[in-house]
């Protein structure tokens, strides 16, 4: 059976990651990753008039390298799922219209990546599609006004906060691929954890437990063990809430040492000016995930890797009406075969 | 050309001023528009009390450029117009002396947007 433990699937035909796409803006192409980027943006606007217009456009520019990159037409992908932070998730709505694909919209904020990324492999898997897409993109500019204030107000943040990643990242699965091509093994379902955290400056440490929520569960679903994995990183907890992840995953039991990243804290350089704590944001993973981690699988570094991307679910009106922030992780296990 | 200490007056009131307004936003979990209102509000009983006006005598431009002299403003023309026309003078005196600076934050904000991005 496919559903194994309570809240992991185990795809029988391990579907293939034939091809990422990832862009990245100006400050991400300055941070220790910026080799590993397709393509990067030295302009926050990259030629639009808005910044909107300008997430949209590294929304679509993701997807559409994925697609050149595997030799796929648009009209081959049978199905997009994609999310992003801003208000009826406009982004992938209108990146969508232009891409003209089968369109199934997804909101887990910074979880975005890997929720899209189990859905695609599950819809393969289960034979409703030949190849599906899983995209998301975030804006440090759009994200600020749309969960903080006014970009023009300028105001303080304190050292606890982090820095929205520009950029996008898109991955397509498929049925068939080369042998050499990394595949999909499972993908654990988070479940909304909550312990009333209520700073939208303090998203790390809300996310923690929900991302040590999810890593357990992995274990336990699937018996497998940290050492298993040559890595397990989660999405964006930041230097804050990672340390507090690998605190709780300590307290049961589960030791994970060097092998435990966060694409939040690899994304910058602490030196970079106003990272604050690390990266956020739907981009965030998405661009460490499908453009660093994914180049070090296929360089064979890494055989097997967990990535757990972790959202807030918070709105500006919810955390505006003092209510805490409830939080989700979702973990999709990834393998190439060496052999 | 004898040193007129005005000028460090006004440097250490304004700076001082400042100083809270960044310990209330670093050591509270106020935010950024709570600690304008706390300001504000502070500035307005000061001049209840009749003492904002002799810090501006004192400090000068010190005390009349942080947002704690627009609760003093506030104050001051409710208070004028209520010796001038009783209980109705406080409601049209709020914005009174303020409103030079209202309508000027309006107008300028406006040429700003015709030479830079309002969409953003």
């Amino acid at each position: 059976m496919p559903l194994i433990g309570k809240q992991t699937w185990q795809f029988p035909s391990q579907p293939y990651l034939l091809a990422t796409g990832v862009v990245g803006g100006p400050k991400e192409g300055q941070g220790p990753l910026g080799q590993d980027f397709d393509n990067i943006h030295s302009d926050s606007y990259i030629g639009q008039e808005s910044w909107e217009k300008a997430e949209r456009r590294l929304f679509e520019e993701a997807c559409e390298i994925a697609l050149q990159k595997a030799n796929v037409q648009s009209d081959q992908v049978d199905v997009l799922y994609a999310g992003d932070l801003l208000n009826q998730i406009v982004t992938s709505n209108f990146a969508a219209r232009t891409l003209s694909v089968p369109f199934l919209g997804l909101f887990g904020a910074c979880s975005t990546s890997m929720e899209g990324l189990a859905l695609a492999a599950m819809t393969v898997d289960a034979g409703y599609a030949t190849h599906a897409l899983a995209a998301t993109a975030s804006h440090n500019s759009t994200a600020e006004r749309q969960f903080r204030y006014p970009t023009e107000y300028g105001g303080q943040k304190p050292p606890t906060a982090q820095c929205t990643v520009t950029g996008a990242g898109a991955a397509l699965i498929g049925v068939n691929g080369p042998g050499h091509l990394p595949r999909i093994t499972h993908a654990t379902i988070g479940k909304v954890v909550d312990l009333g955290i209520k700073s939208p400056f303090e998203m790390g440490p809300a996310m923690a437990p929900a991302a040590a929520d999810t890593i357990s569960r992995h274990f336990k679903d699937t018996g497998l063990t940290p050492e298993d994995y040559d890595l397990i990183v989660t999405g964006d907890l930041a230097r804050i809430g990672h340390v507090l992840a690998a605190e709780l995953l300590e307290q049961e039991g589960i030791y994970l040492g060097d092998k435990f990243k966060d694409c939040g804290i690899l994304v910058y350089d602490p030196d970079q000016e106003e990272v604050f704590s690390g990266g956020s944001g739907c981009a965030c993973c998405a661009v460490v995930s499908y453009g660093h981690l994914l180049k070090r699988l296929m360089r064979g570094e890494l055989e097997r890797i967990l990535i757990c991307a972790t959202g807030a679910l918070l709105s500006p009106t919810s955390s505006q009406q003092g209510e805490s922030i409830p939080c989700v992780a979702h973990a999709v296990a990834i393998e190439r075969r060496l052999s | 050309m004898e040193f007129d200490m005005t000028f460090v007056w006004a440097f250490v009131v304004g700076g001082l001023i400042c100083v809270m307004g960044q310990l209330l936003l670093d050591l509270t979990k106020l935010t950024p528009a709570h600690v304008m209102v706390v300001l504000v509000g502070f500035g307005s009983v000061l001049d209840g009390l009749g003492l904002y006006e002799k810090l501006i005598e004192f400090a000068g431009a010190g005390a009349t450029v942080p947002i704690t002299s627009f609760g003093n403003a506030l104050v001051h023309g409710a208070m004028a117009e209520a010796k001038m026309h009783g209980v109705v003078g406080i409601i049209t005196g709020i914005f009174e002396v303020t409103s030079a600076g209202i309508s000027a934050a309006i107008v300028f904000s406006f040429f700003a947007a015709l030479v830079f991005r309002p969409k953003g």
